[in-house]
């Protein structure tokens, strides 16, 4: 029997959103364990860089009904306006909040947070003029929350578990509430079961799937597998950001914030190809139109290089000082991984995998959502989801720059209270537990315990990672799609049979990184099937055969469940909180 | 590329012993991190912490041919042909280039890395004057990778008693801040002959610094205000 912590809440991921969420927790002093792979700040929240976005006016007249509206109109229509609507209303709020805690935001003159302008920020509902909205720490703006974040936890006595990874959910056989999670000690390989009232998956996004990312390597999709795994669907999976910016060969991003700043891409003859694909926004239009246009420019033979396989970034007309005090981390960046000091040369930069707009399926209070009977939404007991892992969903089909952090922060913190209501709803102790709990996990890890040989981990994750750059790119091609999907199922199959050499019991990666592939399998045949499937182009799916978005048919959002690959659909949130729905239009920049 | 990598692994190994490596790198491995995943896909034994691979999370600090730095941020280019990896210094090795951490951090949590304000909070943001904000440049951007403090003789002697310089720079990052009104305490709290004073200035923690910070600078710094506060 699998060793038996019993806590109030269980957050899994330390993050901006499980941070935020355990702060919530931990300052209503219950009993938290947040469970992390990695140190807290060492958390991909820490890798953002240009903003976060707040209607704060600090520079230019804004108001959150003109984010709401980008917002909307980014996620090319997908988004529940009813948690965009929130999103858009707490983020002042949730931003202060940050401010107060002592994040160390840019200054403008007046004392006030810095703002700058950003892709698809405008004024007056989508009009030429730009709104900045950007809250911004230097080009270091995760690293500065994260720490933040961390900072206040500390001060909180937020108990921590770290270098701890989750491995499965445990749920309640009579009615399918999430009761805790099996982890895993790495540092002495023992497996445990932490029970809770509360659980909240906050375990980031799973861009490792791809070949190409900006994401970190601890981004495996782990609370996304658990899900799967747990017979739960996953939302909109076909939706990923290629952000534009990523450098040339390395993927490492550069913010959007160069742009914001000033900075302009060129092709190779030195044309500012942008205006000719977004004559108003430019270079500052959603992140799926510019990494389209990028795209092909390079098809049509206009990239740089002598492989014609990127294009350029040009800041050095901002100058140095602009660059040396708004974009410092851009500039380190540049010398490190491209040999470019962008003080003088632009930065070679390629369309990145970068952000998962689809995800764990949620309603703006973090709780867990799945069909159920008549119900398309019935709450999951037990089970909330925050961040880039969940879909609640506001960036249904395209995400805004700087709405990433922000996300994470206010339903972080919604998630938080509404956990908090949720305990304080149990008086009784802890359920009992099933008598399988944790079967599953010890099957799995003695598998991988017992194989003798099979294949290696490295090569069946190199050729999903693979696959998935050639299936299911910034454009989409039908003949590509169905024999991604194919693929999948076969490096499935693989994984299943994969075998590692070390048998070690002490902080034993091999077994980690086995065990995350299983994930990130479960991701990438969500994100394959769902895509397959979807006939229309909307925000980041994009496919030659469809290339129209088709609301009468495809506004709705996309299930995918484990078992049997099965799919279903639900519909789109078009009523707002408070203010009137916002009518689907042709989506120009 | 060689690389000789420390290895230790308490479940089988009596004592630790250096492994050789060989490893064909291809034009996109750039970084040593980038070599070291392709020795990990031969021998899936070998254990390193790594997350972000662009120098921002701090988790693939070591030692490398004597120098502390981050794997993910070192050019193979400006390596030699046969490299030598350790893990940092002065810690407990858990496993290979796996330190506990353990003590660095209680450094860390001992300075209270946190602004202390007990004002009401505003409902808008507090202010602060874009030159009060530069005050915190050089100060925030610390990634907590542990290069600075591992690589300071003062700390492998005393890492119970002397902050380190990771500490204490993040010590006068707070007392820098404008919005913090705990500077008295904090100074209290570092007037010790361990947890500042063991500082003796042989900066061994700027060249290690992986991010280009001064931790040196800042601890003078809070040596000035403790001689201002005498007087």
């Amino acid at each position: 029997m699998i060793p038996v912590r019993k806590f109030d809440a269980i957050v899994v991921g330390a993050g901006g959103s499980g941070m935020r969420a355990a702060l919530e927790l931990a300052r209503a002093e219950f009993k938290v364990a947040v469970l992390s792979k990695v140190f807290p700040t060492r958390s991909h929240t820490v890798a953002a860089q240009g903003g976060i976005a707040a209607p704060l006016a600090n520079s230019t007249e804004d108001h959150w009904h003109w984010h709401m509206y980008d917002t909307v109109k980014g996620a090319d229509y997908l988004g529940d306006q009813d948690a965009i609507e929130y999103m858009c209303r707490r983020a002042v709020e949730v931003v202060v909040e940050l401010e107060h805690m002592g994040m160390p935001f840019d200054r403008l003159e007046n004392g006030k947070i810095y703002q700058r302008p950003f892709g698809g920020h405008t004024q007056h509902y989508g009009s030429p003029k730009m709104a900045m909205r950007a809250c911004a720490a230097a080009d270091r703006t995760g690293h500065a929350m994260l720490h933040t974040l961390y900072q206040q936890n500390v001060r909180a006595n937020t108990q921590f578990f770290v270098e701890w990874m989750a491995l499965d959910l445990v749920r309640d056989s009579q009615d399918g509430a999430v009761i805790g999670v099996t982890a895993l000690e790495m540092e002495t390989g023992e497996l445990y079961l932490l029970q809770a009232k509360a659980t909240l998956l906050a375990t980031g996004g799973a861009g490792r799937i791809y070949w190409a990312t900006t994401n970190a390597f601890i981004n495996t999709g782990d609370g996304l597998g658990m899900v799967a795994r747990a017979g739960l669907p996953l939302e909109d999976m076909e939706f990923w950001q290629f952000h534009p910016t990523g450098v040339a060969g390395a993927g490492v991003l550069i913010t959007e914030g160069v742009r914001g700043e000033g900075g302009y891409l060129l092709n190779k003859n030195g044309e500012r190809f942008m205006e000719r694909y977004a004559p108003n926004a430019k270079d500052l239009a959603s992140r799926d139109v510019v990494s389209r246009a990028m795209t092909t420019e390079i098809k049509e033979g206009r990239g740089c290089g002598p492989y014609a396989d990127h294009l350029l970034l040009k800041l050095d007309h901002l100058g140095p000082e602009v660059i040396n005090l708004r974009l410092p981390g851009i500039r380190e960046i540049s010398m490190k991984f491209a040999n470019a000091d962008p003080i003088r040369d632009p930065i070679p930069v390629v369309p990145t995998v970068h952000y998962q707009m689809g995800g764990i399926p949620t309603n703006y209070m973090g709780q867990v959502v799945a069909p159920e009977g008549s119900s398309k939404e019935a709450i999951v007991p037990g089970l909330f989801a925050a961040g880039e892992c969940s879909c609640v969903s506001v960036h249904g089909a395209n995400r805004l720059g700087t709405n990433s952090l922000l996300d994470l922060v206010v339903f972080g913190k919604s998630s938080g209270e509404q956990m908090i209501k949720d305990i304080h709803a149990q008086p009784r102790p802890h359920r009992n537990l099933p008598k399988d709990a944790g079967e599953v996990t010890r099957a799995r890890v003695a598998r991988l315990e017992a194989a003798g040989s099979g294949e290696r981990v490295a090569d069946v994750l190199n050729d999903l990672r693979r696959s998935m750059q050639a299936h299911c790119g910034v454009f989409r091609f039908p003949e590509d799609l169905v024999e991604g999907v194919k693929r999948v199922k076969q490096i499935a199959s693989r994984a299943e049979r994969v075998f590692i050499q070390d048998k070690s019991k002490v902080f034993n990666t091999a077994r980690v990184e086995a065990m995350e592939l299983e994930n990130l399998v479960e991701t990438a045949m969500a994100t394959a099937v769902s895509a397959e499937a979807r006939k229309e182009s909307r925000g980041a799916h994009a496919r030659s055969d469809f290339p129209e978005r088709d609301d009468k048919n495809w506004m709705k959002h996309t299930l995918w469940y484990k078992e049997g690959d099965r799919l279903d659909y639900k519909p789109v949130h078009l009523r707002p909180l408070s203010v009137e729905t916002m009518e689907p239009k042709v989506r120009t920049y | 590329m060689k690389l000789s990598i420390y290895r230790y692994d308490p479940d089988k190994d009596a004592k630790p012993y250096m492994k050789d490596y060989e490893v064909a790198l291809d034009s996109h491995d750039r970084m040593l991190l980038d070599a070291m995943v392709k020795v990990k896909a031969q021998d899936d034994s070998l254990s390193f912490r790594r997350s972000c691979r662009e120098g921002v999370c701090g988790s693939d600090a070591m030692n490398i041919n004597g120098k502390n730095g981050l794997a993910c941020i070192t050019k193979i280019a400006e390596l030699p042909e046969h490299v030598t990896l350790r893990p940092l210094p002065g810690l407990p090795v858990i496993r290979d280039l796996i330190v506990d951490m353990t003590q660095f951090f209680k450094q860390y949590h001992s300075i209270k890395p946190y602004v202390i304000n007990n004002d009401p909070p505003p409902e808008r943001e507090r202010l602060q004057s874009p030159q009060e904000r530069e005050e915190l440049n050089g100060l925030y951007e610390c990634i907590l990778c542990a290069c600075c403090s591992t690589a300071c003789p003062s700390f492998w002697w005393n890492p119970d008693k002397f902050v380190g310089p990771a500490g204490l720079l993040q010590a006068y990052r707070f007392i820098a801040d404008t919005r913090d009104q705990a500077t008295s305490e904090r100074l209290d709290n570092l007037e010790d002959p361990y947890r500042l004073y063991r500082c003796h200035t042989i900066m061994n923690c700027v060249d290690a610094c992986p991010k280009n910070l001064n931790p040196t600078r800042a601890i003078n710094k809070i040596k000035e205000l403790l001689v201002k506060r005498a007087v």
